[in-house]
């Protein structure tokens, strides 16, 4: 694998593969001194020209973990506020000698334009709508270990379909393990057409709510009420959000998943967090062992993978 | 000034084909008619295989001179000009100031004085195309603007649009729309469809483009005054245009190049090279642009010219100008892509554009003697590729970098004056 831009570019087996990695990277995490020598030497550069504290931290835990050199470029402390394009930007990474770049841009596409000016590698962190793939890939290793499997679960996707790009790479992540996908969503904030996409739209969210396995959560953004597309937060939540109530009428072995940041009291009532069927947290923690699978597939050995021993000798937690 | 004959081609206007040289002298064709015996001192134009017509006349280009001379100037605009064998260029007026005064009107009239082909002007509708108050249209007209336009955003408002018409129905000159209802269309870059929805681009409905023909068809009614619809681009605008002139309204229209040869789904590289305004469409939106071009609902086809430079297009996708360039490769194009005689290419490339320019008494044919010799020359059968590189505009965005086109320009003669030959700019 030389990078990792989408979903669709993995198909089923490359995101099984993945998963398989997964699984031995979570072992490592476990270990009391969760760092293993696989990627000694190499350089993986965080692009970032979006705020996002949560992707950045989990691809750089990802990539210490695996012993390799980390830096950040972040839009505020560099010369992008000075004018410089973003080819130039790219060629002046590139001719530091780095191995990897793990792209962040508001602009959709941004990491497909980024691969074709460098050799390094590039993972796709998140670009404008469009594509979010190690979310995805994420997503589909937790409900996996809850599950066994996604073959045949049912799996309901809440809110902004439109403005997400962790919808489109789960729709695809999620299909293409053999799930049935539904989306629920106001009418203005689907996109404006599905041709192609493997989803079905459910009604409501209370119509389909007792039939689903998974019941994921998007973020709302405030500003989506500005923009004529929601009549109100309370009104969302009334119709969209995972109350208490709505809660009650989900299948005790459901899973309530959100990519975070939530809000609290729009998507997703505070106590739902809490409930047992809530995975969010463990989305977090496979996060980074996704990432280190991700790193390891694009920039280890590419042998089948044998685990490098510890860095260090340390006990089993 | 030189004699030249112009041998063994074909002639091709308005009033069909005929096997002719000919003779060209003090900027004026002298003769018209087989086997012409070149008199010593007299160039020669070798026109073998070729059809000989009257020099293409674009309604659309973006010359960016003043304000943006890094991406085109006139001079190097006239250069790609006559190269894709074109013998007149109407300059748009959203240049930086925009063309809505005698001042820079006069301004890009004079450096057109110097350049490969006639250039002519369009005036702004509005002071600073801010869509707010009228610009001196009479003014401009004085200097001979046919065509006025705030290309790049229609006139937004109703009311001063129909004010606009009004006021320009005694001056003698059209008003021409971007057609592009502004609120429905904030924030696109893309056409909205299923691959906006797929690349998680902010899409601009087909709705955006249409409602404002619909109102300007509206307003033409009302007014009288012609109307030009500047780059329509999807099937709705077609009928609508189609219906109206049906109606007897005095409306014409052109179409783009890329709107009947490309296809949204070029986004999915996002490479901004595919990035224009009015966007590229659906498949079904290119076959009734073609149709109209076949049917005579569209009248011409027009370039949208619009170079920017490289690091404008090294952008994010919604961060890149739109715009590509058209000037070199519009012959081709029409010849390769569009099943038409070569009659019904040059109507739409030549006789039929210097009309609504207002350009018909030097510009468009016919090919006689006593007409001034501004003639394009091209071989309808050769094949070539586009190379970026080698375009004249100092510009590199063509979308159609190494596709193979039909149908190459040998020689353009502007006002008798050769202006290329074989192929070559000879200034």
């Amino acid at each position: 694998m030389k990078h990792l831009l989408s979903i669709d570019d993995l198909g089923p087996a490359g995101i099984e593969e993945i998963l398989r990695v997964t699984d031995s990277f979570v072992e490592v995490s476990e270990r009391a001194i969760p760092k293993v020598p696989a990627l000694r030497g190499k350089t993986v550069v965080s692009l970032f020209y979006e705020d996002s504290t949560r992707t950045r931290l989990s691809f750089e835990t990802a990539a210490k973990r695996l012993s390799a050199d980390t830096m950040t470029f972040s839009v505020s402390s560099s010369s992008v506020n000075k004018g410089e394009s973003l080819r130039d930007t790219v060629e002046t990474i590139e001719a530091m000698g780095i191995d990897a770049v793990v792209v962040r841009h508001r602009s959709a596409g941004v990491p497909w334009r980024v691969a074709g000016w460098m050799q390094a590698s590039v993972i796709n962190a998140g670009d404008g709508w469009h594509e979010h793939p190690t979310q995805a890939l994420l997503d589909c290793y937790t409900i996996r270990s809850r599950r066994g499997s996604l073959q045949g679960l049912r799996i309901g996707i809440v809110g902004d379909i439109k403005h997400s790009r962790v919808a489109r790479s789960d729709i695809a992540a999620f299909a293409a393990l053999g799930a049935s996908v539904s989306v629920i969503a106001p009418p203005t904030l689907l996109p404006p057409s599905l041709d192609g996409w493997p989803v079905q739209v459910a009604p409501s969210l209370d119509a389909i709510l007792p039939d689903l396995d998974v019941v994921y959560l998007l973020r709302l953004q405030r500003e989506r009420m500005t923009e004529a597309l929601i009549p109100s937060l309370r009104e969302y939540r009334a119709c969209y959000g995972l109350t208490a109530s709505r809660l009650a009428r989900l299948d005790p072995d459901a899973l309530v998943m959100h990519p975070g940041p939530m809000n609290r009291g729009v998507e997703i009532d505070a106590e739902v967090t809490d409930d047992p069927r809530s995975v969010i947290t463990a989305q977090v923690a496979n996060g980074v062992a996704v990432r280190m699978a991700v790193l390891y597939l694009i920039l280890g050995s590419g042998a089948e993978l044998r685990l490098p021993e510890p860095v260090l000798s340390g006990t089993r937690a | 000034m030189s004699a030249l004959v112009i041998r063994g081609g074909v002639v091709v206007d308005a009033s069909g084909r005929r096997r002719a040289d000919v003779a060209v002298r003090g900027g004026v064709i002298t003769a018209v008619e087989p086997d012409i015996e070149p008199g010593s001192g007299v160039v020669v134009l070798d026109a073998s295989g070729c059809i000989v017509g009257p020099g293409l006349v674009d309604l659309h280009t973006h010359l960016r001179e003043p304000g943006r001379e890094e991406a085109e100037t006139v001079e190097t605009g006239s250069r790609a000009a006559v190269l894709g064998g074109y013998t007149a260029v109407v300059a748009m007026p959203n240049t930086e100031p925009p063309i809505d005064c005698a001042a820079v009107a006069s301004q890009v009239l004079e450096l057109g004085r110097s350049a490969l082909c006639d250039v002519r002007v369009a005036g702004a509708i509005t002071v600073g195309r801010c869509g707010v108050q009228l610009a001196p249209m009479a003014e401009l007209a004085e200097l001979g603007v046919k065509l006025f336009t705030d290309d790049g955003t229609g006139v937004q408002d109703a009311r001063l649009m129909r004010r606009a018409l009004e006021y320009a129905s005694v001056l003698g000159i059209t008003l021409a729309q971007h057609c592009e209802e502004g609120a429905l269309a904030q924030g696109g870059h893309m056409h909205e469809g299923a691959w906006s929805s797929r690349l998680g681009i902010a899409g601009i409905p087909a709705e955006a483009e249409e409602l404002m023909v619909m109102r300007d068809i509206a307003l033409c009614r009302l007014t009288g005054a012609p109307m030009h619809f500047l780059h329509l681009s999807t099937a709705g605008s077609v009928a609508m245009v189609r219906a109206a002139k049906a109606q007897g309204l005095p409306v014409t229209a052109e179409a783009a190049p890329h709107h009947f040869t490309l296809t949204d789904a070029l986004v999915a590289s996002f490479d901004p090279v595919f990035k224009v305004n009015p966007p590229l469409r659906p498949s079904a939106d290119v076959e009734a642009v073609r149709r109209g071009l076949a049917d005579g609902a569209i009248d011409a086809i027009a370039t949208d010219h619009a170079p920017h430079a490289q690091e404008t297009k090294e952008a994010p996708w919604d961060e890149a100008p739109p715009g590509m360039l058209g000037l070199e490769t519009a012959l081709a194009l029409a010849i390769t892509e569009l099943d038409l005689e070569v009659e019904q290419v040059l109507a739409l490339l030549s006789w039929q554009p210097a009309v609504i320019a207002g350009l018909s008494s030097t510009h468009g044919g016919p090919v006689v003697g006593g007409r001034a010799a501004n003639l394009v020359v091209f071989d309808p059968s050769e094949r070539w590729t586009v190379d970026p590189a080698a375009l004249a505009s100092k510009a590199r965005n063509t979308p159609y970098a190494g596709r193979t086109l039909t149908g190459r320009v040998r020689h353009t003669v502007r006002a008798g004056e050769p202006v290329v030959v074989g192929g070559v700019a000879q200034r």
